[in-house]
């Protein structure tokens, strides 16, 4: 039992990033604009995010040091973000490059920025974060155990954020909105609907997901920053196909690649895992060779929004 | 001059001078970013980059180094692009590739001499061929978006590398990969006595010729034979071209197996340049790869500009590397990288400023190319 326990805490320290920048990928994707950026993004929020704590963790107490640096997060990824959205929508550039730029941009400038003001391009800060029983909910058997001991605040608000994006994308007529100009944009904006803004807003919305992840991801695995998110804004894209762009999929696309990501790094300890001598990269390769087998049944009706990386162009209306 | 005029005017001149105001932009974006971080060595750090590749024959020598695998996954990326297919996973073909011709160098020491060496490389092609084929396949059966498809097989490839490295020819001290026998190595052609300082050869070595005649064969496939022209309306019209009878799923699959190929080949020239590199055992993908993109991008996918724009991207590197002289971080070549790819992705803007902005032309040329360009523009 102290197995499972112990995997799923460590699964949700996986699962949680992936789960947080697959759902803003999803509403860029939603909106029409493919984000292959949000490496880089998750790298800007996770740079700003841990230096924040790292020069001001001695001032703060604990929680609140941690919150104020996922806003950070999130402002810096909004700000990444904002180029990728001028690139695609307004210049109608391909999106696939911008991301891209964006994506060798971030680690470069990371680094750049830590190696000038620190001489060395790891950022370390304090994991003073880690919350080792939540009052009352911890003392519930079994789901006590899995969820509200060695936890994260972080994990909690991978969950907010899940519920707040299916009433955003499903219950409100922004939501609405949204999917229409991903759908069809030429049909929202013959009723009206600004595509450009809901892009816009789309795109925002991913970046500050990113921004979160990254310093989500950063935090519990880790002591310090080094300018990398291990690949973790692909594997989102690839959560986000998985869970075929809708938001509970994707909570269990996450989970799954967060199982394999935590059998991959924590076998060794997994006596029953030891036993059949599988090596790790095969647990690694496995959440990619799944997507992959997963993309080529479903491809051919694919749930993908219609109008995803092709430029709005009114003229063309 | 009027050869001269139809010269400037032609399209390849518009590609030339917006791939040249991405690069300045880049630039410039440098400059900021070198000014703010230290004000007074800025102008100094600013000239390393510029002219570091030119400081001694070492250096230059060595951007031709650096240059010899960019240029093959430009020229894979390039390629792909030709037909429509972006190429990210130049990465991953590159790498499965690099451990073909490693295995193939470090164990088949039965082949004699320069037989190993070619071995090594054309395994290495195979290799580089699979990796591109599965998504192609995936594409043209499955309808698989190939942009993803590639990243996957980035990630399956480079830990799969990991694997096969660890379990066949792991050096556990240096948690990497035997170093190849001499057999295999690429010959330097005599390229180390010309590229030196004093008694100190840079890394230069057969590749750099490999890679240019990579280049020009592609050019002539794609310019000069049927499939060329196949693969190019594939890439401009899908529909049209399947309704003038071209197999669009044929092409598309051939397309993505030599682009794999080009990259696996640009992984056998790195680790057989005899430079001491040998693949190391990181969860990291090979940056080569995405170093492809901006070498297509610049060279707009013409297997020409593509040679010269690897040249460039690494002449760069190097400026970057002789950049720390004066305290400041190599990443800035990153940056500036990164910058002429962000608006790299703007050319055709440039372009629709360079026309409006160019005096008028009288003649049939001018109204040639507008022709061609509003029916590559139409799709």
């Amino acid at each position: 039992m102290n197995t499972i326990y112990f995997l799923i805490q460590q699964m949700m320290y996986f699962s949680i990033p992936l789960l947080i920048v697959a759902l803003g990928a999803m509403f860029s994707e939603c909106s029409g604009v493919i984000n292959v950026g949000l490496e880089g993004t998750m790298i800007i929020g996770g740079f700003s995010g841990v230096l924040f704590i790292n020069m001001f963790q001695d001032r703060l107490p604990g929680q609140p040091i941690l919150l104020i640096a996922l806003i950070i997060s999130a402002l810096s990824g909004i700000m990444i973000s904002l180029l990728h959205a001028f690139a695609s929508i307004n210049m109608k550039a391909d999106q696939i490059i911008s991301g891209t730029a964006i994506n060798m941009f971030a680690p470069a400038f990371a680094i750049y920025v830590a190696r000038m003001i620190r001489t060395v391009q790891q950022i370390p800060f304090i994991n003073q974060f880690r919350i080792n029983k939540v009052p009352i909910l911890g003392d519930i058997p079994i789901i006590g155990d899995m969820f509200f001991k060695k936890a994260y605040i972080t994990t909690y608000i991978g969950f907010a954020i899940l519920i707040i994006s299916w009433i955003v994308m499903y219950k409100t007529k922004f939501g609405l909105q949204l999917r229409s100009c991903g759908e069809h944009p030429q049909a929202a904006d013959s009723v009206g609907i600004n595509v450009y803004k809901m892009r816009y807003i789309g795109v925002a919305i991913s970046g500050a997901l990113g921004g979160i992840g990254g310093l989500v991801f950063v935090i519990p695995t880790s002591t310090n920053f080094n300018a990398t998110v291990a690949g973790y804004g692909f594997l989102a894209l690839a959560v986000l196909i998985f869970g075929q762009w809708k938001p509970f999929r994707i909570m269990f696309a996450a989970f799954f690649f967060g199982l394999m990501k935590t059998i991959a790094s924590a076998y060794s300890g997994l006596s029953f895992l030891t036993a059949v001598d599988i090596p790790s990269e095969i647990y690694k390769m496995i959440p990619y060779i799944a997507t992959l087998i997963v993309l080529a049944f479903t491809s051919r009706n694919s749930q993908a929004p219609k109008a995803e990386g092709i430029p709005y162009d009114k003229g063309s209306r | 001059m009027n050869t001269l005029k139809r010269y400037l005017n032609s399209e390849g001149m518009e590609s030339f001078a917006s791939s040249v105001f991405a690069i300045i932009i880049g630039l410039l974006v440098g400059l900021v970013v070198l000014l703010i971080s230290n004000p007074q060595q800025a102008f100094e750090g600013f000239k390393a980059i510029l002219l570091g590749g030119l400081t001694d024959m070492k250096n230059v020598g060595q951007v031709l180094y650096f240059a010899t695998p960019l240029i093959l996954t430009g020229l894979s990326v390039g390629f792909s692009n030709k037909v429509g297919q972006f190429n990210i996973g130049a990465s991953g073909q590159f790498i499965v590739g690099a451990y073909a011709a490693v295995y193939v160098g470090v164990k088949w020491t039965f082949l004699p001499g320069p037989l190993h060496c070619i071995t090594a490389l054309i395994v290495a092609m195979l290799a580089g061929a699979l990796w591109g084929l599965i998504p192609g396949i995936l594409c043209a059966i499955c309808h698989v978006n190939v942009v993803i498809s590639c990243i996957m097989m980035n990630y399956i490839g480079m830990y799969m590398v990991n694997f096969l490295v660890t379990h066949t020819i792991f050096d556990s001290l240096k948690n990497q990969s035997l170093p190849i026998k001499a057999n295999a190595v690429i010959p330097k052609m005599g390229l180390d006595n010309i590229f030196k300082v004093g008694n100190s050869p840079s890394s230069v070595n057969g590749g750099i010729f490999i890679a240019v005649i990579a280049g020009i064969i592609i050019y002539i496939l794609i310019e000069k034979t049927k499939f060329g022209f196949e693969l190019k309306a594939c890439g401009l019209n899908p529909d049209a071209s399947k309704y003038s009878g071209i197999d669009s799923n044929r092409t598309i699959v051939i397309s993505m197996m030599i682009a794999g190929a080009l990259s696996g080949l640009g992984g056998a020239l790195l680790y057989l340049a005899g430079s001491g590199k040998s693949i190391e055992v990181v969860d990291v993908l090979a940056p080569e790869g995405f170093n492809g993109i901006p070498v297509a991008l610049l060279g707009q996918n013409n297997a020409i500009g593509i040679i010269f724009a690897g040249i460039f991207v690494a002449y760069l590197t190097v400026g970057g590397f002789n950049m720390q002289l004066y305290n400041f971080v190599p990443q800035i070549t990153d940056i500036i990288i990164s910058v002429i790819i962000y608006f790299g992705a703007f050319f055709l803007l440039f372009k629709e400023f360079i026309r409006s902005h160019k005096p008028a032309y009288s003649g049939n040329v001018n109204d040639e190319v507008t022709a061609q360009k509003e029916s590559a523009g139409g799709n």
